[in-house]
């Protein structure tokens, strides 16, 4: 065990953790966080993501060693019900989930795909995503409500 | 519906400990809603506060059995609710899947929640609205047929200023009245003489509102199973053999000496698991323990080949013969030719994008489970059977896991963290790691269908004979879940069936026999082939062979396969009606298949099918790309046509219906357990690959409103004519036959050069 400095969602934080622990286990069980679910473990499905000085990243697969002196947001940082993201508002609007296990992986990996290219078209979106499973299958709705967001924040 | 008024997040940030929101409902609603006590099978269903509690404020709390699975299904059940009640949708919470709470109302499963579920909840809240006018009619001093209800207050007819709301009514006391109710599980009838509304007057049923558990799921806001925490709570996972549950001969716990956190390894019979303070040391410790297992009690099959030999020559131990129409053999006899293919259908997995996860909290002779079972009481039972404690001394609270598509009918993961929490007195989280879930998931079982026509010299069928072989499912129904079956407990019964639908039997043929044979396990004991109930259980194979050998008589005879269809499904208006419409919707012209030849290396075809799914109807054209060089599919377009009698969330049926038509291609396309004689082979999401996003087809749906009908399932239905739809595009476009799932590059190809 050892002290480690993290900067989660804007705020320093002081864990005490494993160093090689991957990363989502001291997001979830040290910080309490739920927004980054456990999938495979394997970096294979996407819904552990986190964004990590902008890049998105597999909290499942690096250790929270890595993560060390980064800023990470997780989908709790974007918004919340209260006040959502406008990518969570797009999603809501679209209603854009089953079960919602995926769900931060996809927004996660919409906010970095909207970051880079504010105007992305549905194949844009599909190769991006294509890194992130979605069980359920709510796959048409997730690009319709990034194309909202994308819409929305090309309005504001 | 109402989330808000004590929502658990609130509760979380204001006491920080997450239980408490959970004791603090539970004390809230406990005491509005004692009834008789709380039998063996949970509240009784003939008191009416077993179902409904209404606060002072208004808020109806709803009490049920049933549990949301992520396909929006307590959204649907609350609309239920409030329409019958006449209160707004805000002011119903659904107090879900609480065994000291709830009726138990049997599995959320088989799409059949909203079709039994859903009266069962309308009637009880008929009740409590006729209870509700009855007092206000002595308040008000009116009879009770002129009184109107709007929002929650009673008011008198042509004289709004008398009014009263059922929160000054009855708020925070009990209604005391007893209601009629009988049978069990999903053939409860609740109430049945109260009177309900007409359809005609609905308002809130049959309106697309938001899911009320959407919002939280994209913030990360929201408590599923896999979330929950409770103090003092350890991690626990459980270690298993690769082939067959062989019991442990030697477990060396010196490779794990040295990483910190561990607390015990736990051995049971043959169970054998590690608890750890943190979830990472159980995790590095479940993998570093050296565990030898005895010789495997039972042979893996070598691969998918010896299990079909199998299915095809073994004797079934029962047959359920659903149609069986005419005489076959005169027919057949007469015919002037006659048809017969086989159909394979492979091992598939749940694939739950989420491991199940539990928490158990077991404590002497009393245990509390938190868990995202589909059959609470399912769980509890199973769970005090495994502790020998009586189910009532076990309290188990529902939490959302991810979409389980009826893999957490078999709520492993809660026997896994009881059996640890017992042995360490601490309470215990679990969850399985996706190579536990790939190996051990009961998957759905292999099918093995032949079929049989016969066709006159005018080209009418008059002889048909399907039989589809298949197993049942052998961990589901009582027999023991893998911790129960490695303390000891053996299998009581050969396992449920695997269902009978989808064998043609929505056409009038003259002379028809269609079966469902079940074949008895290969061994007995568990293994990584176990089976259970896989969405639209054993119908996604069956309509596979029937609509696919259906097209196989059309595509001979020279005739267009929807005009085909017609001719035989006459008998039936609804289901007539959504094949229609979907050739109409897919811009269908009528030509026999398959199309021309192209010249070039891509191949474009379409494919139909159509099924009843236990009275739903539902028709599919798939359009499909080929190409001809690397055997690779492209599904490019699913239009659909679904009724489902009386839609309560238009949107809400959408969603599933998306949902089931996306996992359909994946299902055609990708899905296949591997295996050897050493295990299964396929044990992460690269070798067992699910559809994503490039691969996503376009999708047309158009839902037929039946107002006059009952509502059916919507969960399920629409999955089972994907497969067909598209192998019947793929022979469309390349004139190869497909008889064998998934469609992989590798099999189109080699069907290609056959």
């Amino acid at each position: 065990m050892a002290q480690i400095s993290l900067n989660v969602n804007g705020k320093a934080r002081v864990v005490d953790a494993d160093s090689s622990a991957p990363l989502l286990y001291v997001l979830r069980d040290n910080l309490g966080l739920h927004g980054p679910r456990f999938g495979c473990g394997l970096g294979q499905c996407g819904a552990c993501t986190v964004i990590m000085d902008g890049k998105s990243v597999r909290s499942c697969t690096i250790p929270t060693s890595a993560a060390q002196h980064k800023r990470i947001t997780t989908l709790e940082g974007l918004g919340s019900v209260a006040r959502p993201h406008p990518l969570q508002k797009a999603f809501i609007d679209e209603q854009a989930a089953q079960c919602g296990y995926c769900m931060n992986g996809m927004i996660i990996g919409a906010k970095v795909l909207l970051d880079k290219n504010a105007h992305p078209t549905i194949s844009d979106i599909k190769q991006s995503l294509n890194a992130y499973i979605c069980r359920c299958g709510s796959h048409l709705r997730i690009i319709r409500a990034i194309q909202r967001a994308a819409n929305s924040s090309a309005k504001a | 519906m109402n989330t808000k008024s004590i929502s658990r997040r609130d509760l979380l940030k204001s006491t920080g400990i997450l239980v408490v929101s959970f004791s603090f409902f539970g004390r809230v609603s406990r005491a509005l809603a004692q009834g008789d006590g709380l039998s063996v099978d949970g509240m009784d269903p003939t008191v009416l506060d077993s179902w409904i509690a209404i606060a002072k404020d208004g808020t109806v709390t709803v009490f049920t059995g049933k549990v949301e699975l992520g396909t929006g299904v307590v959204t649907a059940l609350a609309q239920i609710v409030a329409e019958e009640l006449d209160v707004r949708f805000d002011k119903v919470y659904m107090d879900s899947g609480d065994t000291d709470k709830a009726v138990d109302q049997g599995v959320t499963a088989a799409a059949r929640t909203i079709e039994r579920g859903g009266p069962q909840l309308r009637q009880a809240s008929a009740a409590a609205r006729q209870e509700l006018l009855k007092l206000a009619s002595a308040r008000l001093d009116s009879r009770v047929d002129l009184l109107t209800v709007t929002d929650g207050v009673v008011s008198v007819v042509g004289n709004p200023s008398r009014k009263i709301s059922y929160g000054d009514l009855l708020g925070g006391k009990r209604f005391n009245v007893k209601i009629t109710a009988s049978g069990i599980g999903w053939d409860m009838k609740v109430a049945p003489q109260i009177p309900a509304k007409d359809p005609k007057d609905y308002k809130i049923v049959g309106k697309s509102i938001p899911r009320v558990d959407l919002p939280e799921k994209f913030t990360g806001e929201f408590v599923y199973s896999q979330d929950v925490r409770v103090p003092g709570m350890l991690h626990g996972r459980a270690i298993r053999p690769a082939t067959s549950l062989s019991t442990p001969s030697n477990v060396d716990e010196s490779a794990i000496q040295n990483i910190p956190g561990v607390v015990k390894v736990v051995r049971e019979g043959g169970f054998v698991g590690v608890v750890a303070e943190t979830e990472w040391a159980a995790i590095q410790a479940a993998r570093a323990l050296k565990v030898t297992w005895s010789e495997p009690t039972l042979k893996m099959p070598s691969g998918p080949d010896e299990v079909f030999d199998y299915l095809k020559n073994t004797k079934s131990f029962k047959d359920n013969v659903v149609v069986n129409r005419g005489n076959l053999d005169p027919a057949f006899s007469q015919a002037h030719k006659v048809f017969e293919a086989t159909y394979y259908w492979p091992f598939q997995l749940h694939g739950m994008m989420g491991p199940p996860c539990a928490v158990a909290d077991v404590r002497g002779d009393r245990a509390t489970i938190w868990a995202g079972t589909q059959g609470p009481f399912r769980t509890r039972d199973a769970i005090a059977k495994m502790l020998n404690i009586p189910p009532k001394n076990v309290h188990l609270m529902y939490r959302e896991g991810s979409g389980s598509y009826g893999r957490l009918e078999c709520d492993d993961a809660a026997e896994d963290a009881a059996l640890m929490s017992r042995a360490v007195g601490k309470p215990v989280r679990v969850q399985w790691m996706r190579e536990d879930e790939h190996a051990w998931d009961p998957k759905g079982p292999a099918q093995y269908s032949t079929v049989r026509a016969g066709v006159d010299a005018q080209g009418n069928v008059i002889a048909w004979e399907f039989m589809d072989r298949s197993f049942p499912w052998t961990a589901s129904e009582g027999n023991p879940l893998l911790a129960s079956s490695q303390i000891g407990f053996k299998p009581t019964t050969p396992g449920f069936l695997n269902g009978a639908g989808g064998g043609g039997q929505i056409y009038t043929f003259e002379n028809q026999k269609v079966l469902a044979a079940d074949i008895p396990w290969m061994q007995k004991g568990d293994w990584p082939l176990r089976t259970s109930n896989l969405r639209a259980p054993g119908d996604l194979a069956r309509v596979f062979a029937s609509e696919s050998f259906v097209d196989e008589i059309a595509s001979s005879l020279g005739v267009d396969p929807v005009q085909f269809r017609l001719k035989y499904l006459a008998s039936d208006k609804r289901i007539s009606e959504v094949l229609t419409t979907t050739a109409k919707n897919a811009g269908w012209t009528a030509r026999p298949s398959p199309a021309p030849a192209s010249s070039g290396t891509m191949a474009a075809g379409r494919g139909v099918a159509a099924a009843n799914r236990a009275n739903t109807m539902i028709a599919a054209v798939a359009e499909v790309e080929v190409d001809k060089s690397t055997g690779e599919v492209s599904v490019k377009k699913i239009t659909l046509t679904h009724d489902c009698g009386l839609i309560v969330n238009p949107d809400g049926l959408k969603n599933q219906i998306e949902g089931n038509i996306i996992q359909g291609v994946s299902r055609a396309l990708m899905e296949e357990v591997q295996f050897d004689s050493t295990g299964q082979t396929n044990l992460d999401w690269d070798s067992y690959p699910v559809v994503r996003f490039n691969q996503i087809p376009d999708i047309e749906i158009e839902l037929i409103p039946q107002p006059e009908m009952p509502p059916l399932g919507g969960g399920e239905p629409s999955i089972v004519p994907i497969t067909a739809a598209i192998a019947n595009a793929i022979f469309d476009a390349t004139g190869a036959r497909l008889r064998r799932t998934p469609f992989t590059p590798q099999r189109v190809l080699a069907t290609l050069r056959a």
